[in-house]
């Protein structure tokens, strides 16, 4: 047993009316890497925040024993000079400026209130050495890619003379080489001594990277698993921790569902970057999609995936060069809109749900209503009975966890927002619908839920195209998979047929991009 | 369900404050404040804010754009108006629907300008501003040695200024009076129409007292304007085309489709676009439909003025974005509604006239008016920080 760095003890942390943490205990031993798992609103955020000191000293009860002293934090500042810096999920750079200027904001290097340049460079770059990264540190942030982005910010927090290192999903916005690539670098960082706490969704890295696991649940710490310990950690342990029982099978079964006719078929689909209208980002791709049929798009970030999806969605990506869009064997020409997408009953559901699909300042029932406002109204004046109705019945049906529709969206946890997005879509009444990564950043339970929904999409009739970068989703929910790589289709299968394994080859093999 | 009373209050701050202000100015005026012809002034000399404003908080919902223009404009629409009306002697009726057509224009280019070419709104707005007071002041002084138009024709001034079955002052008038009774007759039916709807639904609504209170106070304060105007000479025209535009404006804030579209794209512009939300046609509307109103804030003041002249609407595009942030519409957009606005403008009318009223030199007037602007939003967002 190694010395313990940092101990929590009985923290409470009370908002009003909610008692978010509740005698929460947690011990960091020096050098390891200790994984916080527990479902969204489970606490864990809020247990990181009293941590670093954002929640000040005071606004909680407890104790905070670090390197042996009671800590007494004010705010952030005080917490990163003890070395303890947190790197938050979203990711906090200027996209306008350089790498080493980002890594220095707020901790510049010089003296008084002159800046060296000099100096902040050739640091930056030592850091980013240590991190893997080749790029100059005078490369603008917005040039380099968001798994880059991700390892700028560790450059940064050990600019800062971390010792502590706290992790909140630091792979949500990775692809699965990056993701890996970031794990291994954790790996060695506690070669070299450092301690780690890491809060992820993402069971298989915990069980990769993880010396220990810490479950939260509801507020309170479940238990402590010891990975070293003689009984093995399976995925199905974890889960059983975090919900407080054994799900059984993480996929809801589809039965009895009738695969009908072709319902939207597209061919020869290409589309260009809208801004370097030189570079093909979807390259001739043809599918299909039949009634009742879930088709999953598999594929690594960049892919093009969301790209074809939102270029078929009334081409609100892109410039669309070539390709034909069928609907119920039909040919249509979408006009340059989604609400004509939307009248040829097509839906696509974001994968940015705070960015590009719900209005976080207005309520769940404003959001329910959105994309099909006249069909709740009479000579453009909205039925505000009906549309509350219409918010209270999605609510009801999605299983929705929320006081009241007037909730505003802002305040709702990944989960139950997915959950509002999807209604959006549903009460536009499509019959394909493009879902793009219905489940990122949600919690086991809450996925669970979403993918019931998409069963009964199905066996409502309706056409579901699932694009998702999490292989065992995409096998146990889909019927037929296509799989995208570097803007092509290269290959498509029955699920009956895939594997991980044969998906994997099938990237591999179409040689670029992976 | 029971709202609890300081629920009540956080949520009617600006209203409270209001109050308290108008108060303060009765007193330290020795009651000057709350005479007839004071209400008449507070009305006739805030009514371009309360159109204006309308439109500002149109353009404000789309995601805190502002329209820097509008006070040069109704400069250089009242020489417009002027050169046709009383240089050329053209009837009213067709300078005031040329009036409109150079607005319609305007509004037609701005918001082409804005929403499909996508100029920032206040650089586009920025060079009305600085264009149309020259333009204005070069067609008056090109029209008239004085550098001001006048006379209007009386046809034009009795549309637009002037008082509604006027009598003299002191003698309470009858009109007014039934006006305000039936204005606060249908207030106190609305509130509990509404009451009662929401009841028999199941929705929350006010408790039964909670209405009554409500209804009484608003009823009271109608009552009291029209017995103030009454005895002031009668209604003022031009407290009709206020009333018009801000209910109009509040039905299509809070009742409409295209209302709720104004709001979605002020929230978040992206994700309107992709619920199928024509995020270019709102902003052009914004636009087009501040340009209108901004003709229509010209007729009212040339008529009270009597005149066009080079510095009509001189700051006025900031009185508007004034009343639209105090009266709680957010500068970033998505969030604010018209009756906050009429609050906000109220205020600002308020303490215009109780400085003007207890001689306060006019420099010292801004300085107040500026600390008030950012002390109440200050205050505002302090009390919701608190709420939360």
């Amino acid at each position: 047993m190694g010395k313990i760095l940092l101990e929590m003890k009985n923290i409470t942390k009370t908002f009003p009316g909610v008692k978010a943490l509740d005698n929460v205990n947690l011990q960091v031993e020096e050098g390891e890497i200790h994984a916080l798992v527990g479902e969204n609103g489970a606490g864990k955020s809020t247990l990181m925040n009293v941590l670093s000191g954002i929640y000040p000293y005071g606004s909680y009860e407890g104790d905070i024993v670090y390197d042996g002293e009671v800590c007494k934090f004010g705010n952030i500042k005080d917490s990163e000079g003890k070395g303890i810096v947190i790197i938050h999920q979203e990711l906090a750079l200027v996209p306008e400026m350089s790498i080493g200027e980002n890594m220095y904001l707020g901790n510049e290097r010089g003296f008084k209130a002159k800046i060296d340049w000099n100096t902040t460079y050739m640091e930056a770059d030592k850091y980013l050495k240590m991190v893997g990264l080749t790029e100059s540190s005078k490369v603008l942030v917005k040039e380099i890619g968001t798994g880059k982005q991700q390892l700028v910010e560790i450059a940064k927090a050990l600019a800062k003379k971390a010792k502590l290192l706290i992790l909140d999903e630091p792979t949500s916005s990775l692809n699965e080489e990056d993701s890996k690539a970031l794990l291994d670098l954790m790996l060695g960082f506690k070669k070299q001594g450092m301690t780690m706490i890491i809060i992820t969704h993402k069971l298989n890295e915990v069980a990769y990277v993880s010396d220990k696991i810490t479950v939260i649940r509801d507020g309170s710490t479940i238990e402590t698993i010891d990975c070293h310990g003689p009984e093995k950690i399976s995925e199905d342990r974890i889960i059983k921790g975090m919900v407080g029982r054994e799900i059984t099978n993480r996929f809801p079964r589809r039965e009895g569902v009738e695969i009908g006719e072709i319902n939207m078929e597209v061919s020869n689909w290409t589309v260009h970057h809208p801004l370097y209208p030189e570079r093909i980002v979807v390259n001739d791709v043809s599918l299909n999609v039949r009634k009742g049929e879930v088709v999953g798009i598999y594929g690594l970030m960049g892919a093009g995936r969301t790209e074809l999806a939102m270029s078929i969605f009334g081409q609100s990506y892109g410039i669309l060069t070539g390709g034909i869009l069928k609907i119920d064997g039909k040919e249509v020409h979408l006009k340059k809109s989604p609400t004509d997408a939307i009248k040829h009953k097509i839906a696509y559901v974001t994968e940015d749900r705070k960015g590009n699909g719900l209005i976080l300042s207005q309520s769940i029932k404003v959001n329910t209503s959105l994309a099909n406002l006249n069909s709740i109204s009479t000579a453009t004046v909205i039925d505000k009975d009906k549309e509350y109705a219409v918010a209270m019945e999605y609510k009801n049906k999605l299983n929705t966890k929320t006081p009241s529709v007037e909730q505003l969206v802002g305040n709702l946890s990944g989960g139950n927002q997915q959950k509002v997005l999807l209604a959006k879509w549903m009460f536009a009444e499509p019959d394909i619908l493009i879902l793009d990564e219905p489940t990122r950043g949600i919690d086991v339970g809450a996925k669970y839920e979403i993918y019931c929904i998409i069963n009964d999409l199905a066996k409502a009739g309706k056409s579901v195209i699932m694009i998702s970068s999490e292989l065992p989703e995409v096998l146990a929910m889909s019927d037929r998979i296509y799989i995208m790589n570097a803007s092509r289709i290269v290959g498509e299968m029955k699920a009956s047929e895939a594997t991980q394994e044969n998906i994997m080859a099938m990237i591999l093999k179409s040689g670029r991009g992976a | 369900m029971k709202k609890s009373i300081s629920t009540v209050l956080k949520e009617n701050t600006m209203l409270i404050v209001l109050v308290i202000v108008y108060l303060f100015f009765t007193i330290t005026t020795k009651g000057t404040m709350f005479q007839p012809l004071q209400f008449n002034a507070l009305i006739t000399q805030n009514a371009y804010v309360y159109i204006l404003a309308s439109g500002m908080l149109m353009c404000m919902l789309t995601g805190g754009n502002i329209d820097l223009s509008c006070g040069s404009f109704v400069c250089l629409l009242g020489a417009i108006g002027g050169y046709f009306m009383v240089v050329r002697g053209m009837s009213v009726p067709v300078s005031v629907g040329l009036m409109l057509l150079v607005g319609i224009i305007y509004g037609g280019v701005l918001g082409y300008l804005i929403a499909y070419v996508n100029i920032p709104p206040w650089i586009a707005t920025l060079a009305g501003y600085l264009a149309f007071r020259g333009l204005g002041t070069a067609v008056l002084s090109g029209n008239s040695k004085t550098g001001s138009i006048a006379p209007f024709p009386q046809e034009f001034l009795k549309l637009f200024s002037g008082k509604l079955f006027s009598t003299k002052l002191n003698v309470l008038n009858m009109p007014c009076m039934i006006v305000g009774l039936v204005a606060a007759f249908l207030v106190v039916l609305v509130i509990f129409g509404t009451r009662a709807s929401r009841l028999k639904k199941g929705y929350e609504a006010d408790s039964f007292k909670a209405a009554a209170i409500k209804s009484g106070l608003m009823a009271a304060v109608i009552l009291l304007f029209a017995y103030k105007l009454g005895m002031a000479g009668g209604i003022p025209t031009v407290l009709v085309w206020v009333a018009v535009v801000v209910l109009i404006y509040s039905f299509i804030t809070s009742k409409t489709t295209i209302g709720r579209h104004f709001y979605v794209v002020g929230g978040n512009k992206e994700a309107a676009y992709l619920s199928g939300v024509n995020t270019r046609k709102i902003m052009f509307l914004a636009y087009m439909n501040m340009a209108i109103l901004t003709v229509v804030t010209t007729w009212t003041v040339i008529a009270r003025f009597q005149a066009a002249n080079s510095t009509a609407g001189t700051n006025y595009e900031m009185d508007a974005i004034s009343a639209c942030v105090v009266g709680g519409v957010s500068a970033y957009g998505g969030a604010g509604s018209v009756t906050g606005m009429v609050i906000g403008a109220t205020l600002i009318g308020v303490i215009n006239l109780g400085m003007s009223l207890m001689n306060i030199d006019a420099n010292y007037q801004k300085v107040v008016k500026g600390v008030v602007l950012l002390g109440a939003v200050a205050f505002d967002i302090l009390s919701k920080k608190r709420a939360k």
